[in-house]
Formats: C-alpha cells, sequence, structure tokens
C-alpha cells in the first residue's frame, strides 16, 4: 500500500480547485440554512446557472468573458427572484420542495437533446476557459508537488484563485452578519414573526438572503467547472446540493469558518476511504464478499457517510458551533 | 337585569360603560372587523375604541375571538371586512411591520425569544430605523457603529429595568418562561410603541414575578404608553386596568371599569353559560369545572364565586 500517495492525494483533493468551488457552493448555502433558516435544497440550480451562464455565451456566442460575468450575476438574481416570489411567504417547507424541484428543471433542461446546440447536451460545453489560462501567472503546464502528489500549473492556479475567492467571501460575509442586517436574517431563522411583530420587512431580508446566497453559489458553480475546463450537466445533480449541506453542517451553521473546514475534512476523508479502497481491493487484501474492484466506489460512500454521521453525533453543533445552542429545540 | 351603566373619568369627560361606546381622545377605533374561518365567526366586532394613554384589558372566554382579534388588527392575519385606524392612519390590511413601525406593537400569547440571539442582541433588533439593516451598510462598521451604541445604551436599561441584566449574554433560549415574557416586553419597548398590545403577559409567570410585571405595565402608562392587553386572571384585570372590554363569541358585549363588569349580567352569562343558577357556593374547584367547563378553569373557583354572588345580589 502507498500510503504516501493516499494521503497526499486525500489532502489534495481537501484543498483542491474543485474542493474550494464546493465551498464556495456552501458558502452560498449557509447564507440561505445557516443564517437565514431558508431551506434551500435547490443550490444545485445556482451552481449550474454560474456554470452555464457564462460557458455559454463565450462558447456557443463567442462573447467576451467580461461580457459573460454580468450575465452569471443577472442570471442568478433573476432565478433567486423567481424561486422567492411565490414560496418565501409561505412555510420553509415550500422553498424546499420548489427549490429541489427548480434545479432539477434547470439540469434536465441543459441536458436535454433539444437544446444541445445551445447547452453542449450531455457532451457539456468546452472551450470557455481561456480567460483563466491567459489569467495564469504560471505556465498552464507547469509541474507542482505537494507531497506525493504532482499538481499542474493550471490546476494550482485555480485552486489558490478558488481559496483566494473563498477567503474574500467570507470575510465580506463575517462582516456583514455581525452587523444589524445579519442580526435580522439570525431572528428570520428563529422566529419570523418576531421579527415582523419587530417591524421587520420579513420578505425583503428573505429575499436579499435568498440572492446573496444564490449569486455565491453560482460563482462556485462556475470554479467547479471552470477548474475542469467543462461545464457538465452531471455535476449539478441533487448530490452537489447534499454534499454542500453536509459541509455546511459539519462546519457548523450559521458560522463563517464551517463550510472552510468543513470543505476539507468532507473531502479529505471521501478520498482518504475512497484510495484506501481502492489500493486494497487492488492488492486483495479485503475479503471480496464485503467490498471488491468493481464496487469499492460505491461502498466509500456508505464508510464515508458512517465517519461523517459520526462526527456530527459527537459534535451535533459543528465543529465551530456553539454546544449551547444545541440544548433548546430553536422549532 | 344589567348592571348600572359604569362611568369612567378619562380625564376629558366621562365615559358611559355599554359596549361600542365611543371615548374622547381614542388611539385605535374599530369598526365593523370580521374574520370568519369556513362557517365560525371568530370575530365581528361592529365599534371599538382604546382610549389613549390609559390601560384596557380585553377579556372573554376561551374561544372568544381576542387573539384572532389582536392578529387581524396588527396585521397577523387578514379581516374579511372592516376598518380600523390606528392614531388617525387607516392600518386595515396593513402589513404587519408597517403596523409595527407606526408604533401598534404586539407581544405573542406563547413567547417568541429568539433562542439562539443573546438577551441583549433580542433587545437591539427591537430598534426602528436602523441604518446598519440596509445590506449595503451592512459590512461598513463605522456607518453604524455610533447608532448601535445608541441603541446598546437604551437597551442596556432597559434591561436593568426589568431585572434581565444580568443575563445580558446569555442565549434567550437559556431564560426561564417568566424570564422570557419580561424579555419580550422589554425588547416590543425598544421600538418605542405608542400602543402596545400584549397577549395574556401573564400567562404561566410565577405569583412573584406576576408582580413586577404588573408595576412595569403600569409603568408603561406612567410613560404616556397606551396598554390593551388580554388576560384570564381577574385579579390582574382588577388590579391595572383602567377599563375592560369583555368579548363573547367574537362579539364585544360588554364595557365598562373592572368594578362594574363583575356585576354585568351579559358578562356573568358569557362565562358561565345556561349554568349561572347553579349553587356554586357549594362546589369545589373540580365539580365546578365538571359541570360548567374550561372558564372555570380559566377563572378559578374564587371568581366564579364572586361572579355568581354578585348575580344573585342583581337578581335578588
Amino acid at each position: 500500500m502507498n500510503w504516501s500517495l493516499i494521503f497526499w492525494n486525500a489532502l489534495y483533493t481537501g484543498i483542491n480547485a474543485g474542493a474550494a468551488g464546493y465551498c464556495l457552493v456552501a458558502v452560498g448555502l449557509n447564507v440561505h440554512i445557516g443564517y437565514t433558516g431558508l431551506l434551500n435544497f435547490g443550490q444545485a440550480g445556482f451552481a449550474a446557472i454560474g456554470a452555464y451562464a457564462f460557458a455559454i455565451p463565450i462558447a456557443t456566442y463567442d462573447w467576451e468573458w467580461y461580457w459573460a460575468l454580468p450575465v452569471v450575476f443577472v442570471a442568478s438574481i433573476l432565478f433567486a427572484l423567481l424561486l422567492g416570489l411565490p414560496t418565501l411567504r409561505l412555510r420553509a417547507d415550500y422553498l424546499a420542495i420548489v427549490t429541489i424541484a427548480a434545479a432539477e428543471i434547470i439540469r434536465l433542461f441543459l441536458n436535454s437533446v433539444r437544446f444541445t446546440w445551445l447547452t453542449g447536451g450531455t457532451d457539456g460545453r468546452n472551450g470557455w476557459t481561456g480567460i483563466f489560462q491567459d489569467l495564469n501567472w504560471w505556465a498552464n503546464d507547469r509541474r507542482f508537488t505537494m507531497g506525493a502528489q504532482a499538481i499542474d500549473g493550471y490546476r494550482m492556479f485555480m485552486l489558490v484563485v478558488g481559496w483566494g475567492l473563498v477567503v474574500a467571501v467570507s470575510v465580506f460575509l463575517w462582516a456583514l452578519m455581525r452587523s444589524p442586517w445579519g442580526r435580522v436574517l439570525k431572528s428570520i431563522r428563529e422566529d419570523e414573526d418576531a421579527a415582523r411583530a419587530l417591524g421587520k420587512h420579513v420578505l425583503f431580508f428573505k429575499m436579499q438572503s435568498l440572492v446573496l446566497g444564490g449569486l455565491i453559489g453560482s460563482i462556485g458553480g462556475l470554479w467547479l467547472s471552470a477548474q475542469k475546463q467543462s461545464a457538465q450537466t452531471g455535476e449539478f445533480a441533487t448530490t452537489l446540493t447534499f454534499f454542500a449541506l453536509t459541509i455546511v453542517v459539519l462546519g457548523g451553521l450559521g458560522r463563517v469558518k464551517g463550510p472552510i473546514v468543513g470543505t476539507v475534512i468532507f473531502f479529505f476523508v471521501i478520498q482518504l476511504v475512497d484510495n484506501v479502497l481502492e489500493q486494497a481491493t487492488r492488492r486483495d487484501k479485503l475479503p471480496d464478499w464485503l467490498v471488491d474492484s468493481n464496487n469499492y466506489s460505491q461502498v466509500k460512500y456508505v464508510v464515508a457517510g458512517l465517519i461523517l454521521a459520526a462526527l456530527v453525533v459527537f459534535r451535533p453543533q459543528g465543529i465551530f458551533g456553539d454546544r449551547r445552542e444545541q440544548v433548546f429545540d430553536v422549532r | 337585569m344589567s348592571a348600572e351603566p359604569a362611568t369612567i373619568d378619562v380625564g376629558a369627560g366621562i365615559v358611559e360603560g355599554r359596549p361600542g361606546v365611543p371615548k374622547p381622545d381614542p388611539i385605535l377605533v374599530v369598526e365593523e372587523v370580521r374574520r370568519r374561518f369556513g362557517g365560525l365567526t371568530a370575530v365581528d366586532v361592529d365599534h371599538a375604541e382604546i382610549q389613549r394613554g390609559q390601560i384596557t384589558a380585553l377579556i372573554g372566554p376561551n374561544g372568544a375571538g381576542k387573539t384572532t382579534f389582536f392578529n387581524v388588527l396588527t396585521g397577523f392575519d387578514e379581516a374579511d371586512g372592516g376598518r380600523w385606524r390606528f392614531d388617525g392612519h387607516d392600518v386595515a390590511g396593513v402589513e404587519a411591520y408597517k403596523v409595527a413601525r407606526m408604533g401598534m406593537v404586539r407581544t405573542f400569547q406563547l413567547t417568541k425569544v429568539l433562542a439562539r440571539l443573546t438577551v441583549v442582541e433580542n433587545m437591539r433588533l427591537g430598534a426602528g430605523g436602523q441604518l446598519g439593516e440596509r445590506i449595503w451598510a451592512g459590512p461598513f462598521r463605522w456607518l453604524w457603529r455610533g447608532a448601535e451604541q445608541d441603541i446598546t445604551e437604551r437597551a442596556e436599561s432597559l434591561l436593568a429595568r426589568f431585572k434581565l441584566d444580568h443575563m445580558r449574554d446569555e442565549f434567550a433560549g437559556n431564560l426561564s418562561g417568566g424570564q422570557r415574557k419580561l424579555l419580550e416586553m422589554a425588547r416590543a419597548l425598544m421600538t418605542e410603541p405608542r400602543l402596545i398590545m400584549l397577549d395574556e403577559p401573564m400567562a404561566g409567570v410565577n405569583p412573584a414575578l406576576k408582580q413586577s410585571l404588573l408595576e412595569h405595565i403600569k409603568d408603561l402608562k406612567g410613560e404616556g404608553r397606551t396598554v390593551l392587553f388580554v388576560e384570564h386572571d381577574m385579579d390582574v384585570v382588577h388590579e391595572i386596568s383602567d377599563w375592560v372590554m369583555v368579548m363573547a363569541e367574537g362579539r364585544l358585549i360588554a364595557e365598562g371599569t373592572a368594578a362594574a363588569i363583575s356585576g354585568n349580567q351579559d358578562v356573568i352569562d358569557a362565562y358561565l353559560g345556561a349554568h349561572h343558577d347553579v349553587d356554586l357556593g357549594a362546589m369545589d374547584q373540580a365539580a365546578a369545572i365538571e359541570e360548567l367547563g374550561l372558564s372555570a378553569q380559566e377563572l378559578g373557583l374564587d371568581q366564579l364565586q364572586r361572579l355568581h354572588e354578585a348575580s344573585e345580589e342583581e337578581l335578588g
């Protein structure tokens, strides 16, 4: 067993450019669920919009990237308004139902045969990441090493800039959430009627939260696709939302640092289990009735799920949560 | 049959005790407000006025529509019809947050403290017109720092007044039931309300705390605020209210001073129904509840007997 590669590869997976993209998606979701109590189960929809609203103008219509970027913002704001206007007046559960359905509609549309000319369909959309290669201050084919793990120049650039974005967004959110604005969001999470009785325009604040978290999620989706140099619909299935939710809960709901540490732990654990099982089955170290080379990638989610469940059982408030908050039932 | 029309000296004149009576300086005027749930008419008030600067109690048996009336007036529920004016402004159909901003602020029967915010954060939230609540101003602390300090000072002095200052940095979820009632009232005061509407402020509060809550409510009047409160405990109503309104089956059936209301035949009928001639004097609490249903449980046997005696005298 190559333990050095197992460890370094798992660590790299925890901090690579893709993890940074996931982290942004989770940071956005944390604004919704952690701070405002909005049960958005359609964060994958925002992420898909982020990737495709950038990829389609460039790859299909030959736009410059600086015209495509505003399209990302406008599209995700419109999506937030579309989701929010009919549902934010209703109970939280309705938002959950509507968002999960809306995200699937978007994914199925992007995947459809009829619009393959626009979206690339099942092939995805490629050839729109030139701007990132141009911006890269390293050579795109330069080799970096991190322990036993090799990293090329493009991925290193996307890693550094991606986490830079995470830090910038997190600092912004930290400043925003300690403000009276953040206090209103938290009061809506606790009891929106109480906030209303004190003269707060609850619907307006919820809308702002939905738009802000959605925007951050769409940048995350853009990053997720950009580091792969391809927008693929498979990336934006409901699992993306639930991975992001796991990350947020792991790190601590409503904590700025939560999604960052949650992301690293989440992907480190999954990749570590994956690497161990892969090498063990290849070398016949584990009995075939338990796991074999055909099913280890499914078994890894079972094992990783158990580990993550154990983490949450022993630390229900998440890594950065305050245990005192768990004492009283909030709903 | 009914009691002598009781009167009240409201400073600007004498008001007669009958349902829907006009008052010299009303802060809230309600006209023909209806709220139906399917076939049930929960609220059906033809006319009601709340006198400015006084403590008005709203009483009535369970299911009389008191809380629904509160909800409708404050924009938490939609009326099926009617008009109501707060301080000269038409507030019928106005959204709840706007009603609160105008100075008509309510509390809830089941307290709504924001459990995972600290006590002082609960208080700060109450302050209105905060620049820091704008999303664009939020990240820039220097824009709202000064206002935040003023708000915190105001919050701390209110917390001291309500004897919650030692809990300042505790999560509100850690407060006892009575402390939550105090916090909710203090938080409502952060909005500087002109009319404060308390929905059962004494429910589930121990006797010692009840006395201090009573004093706080009296203080509100001293500050020039108008208080409207729903209450079941007749001792409380007797002690602090200037005026009492009685609702039954959605209607306003009587108004008057607390003393006058106790002897009002309509009120006795509303609470006791057709059983008002049974001999309560010979009953214990359990028997009275069995005989008369929930209203006996709410009022307590002492109160029932007092009402009964009053009605006996009336009849005699």
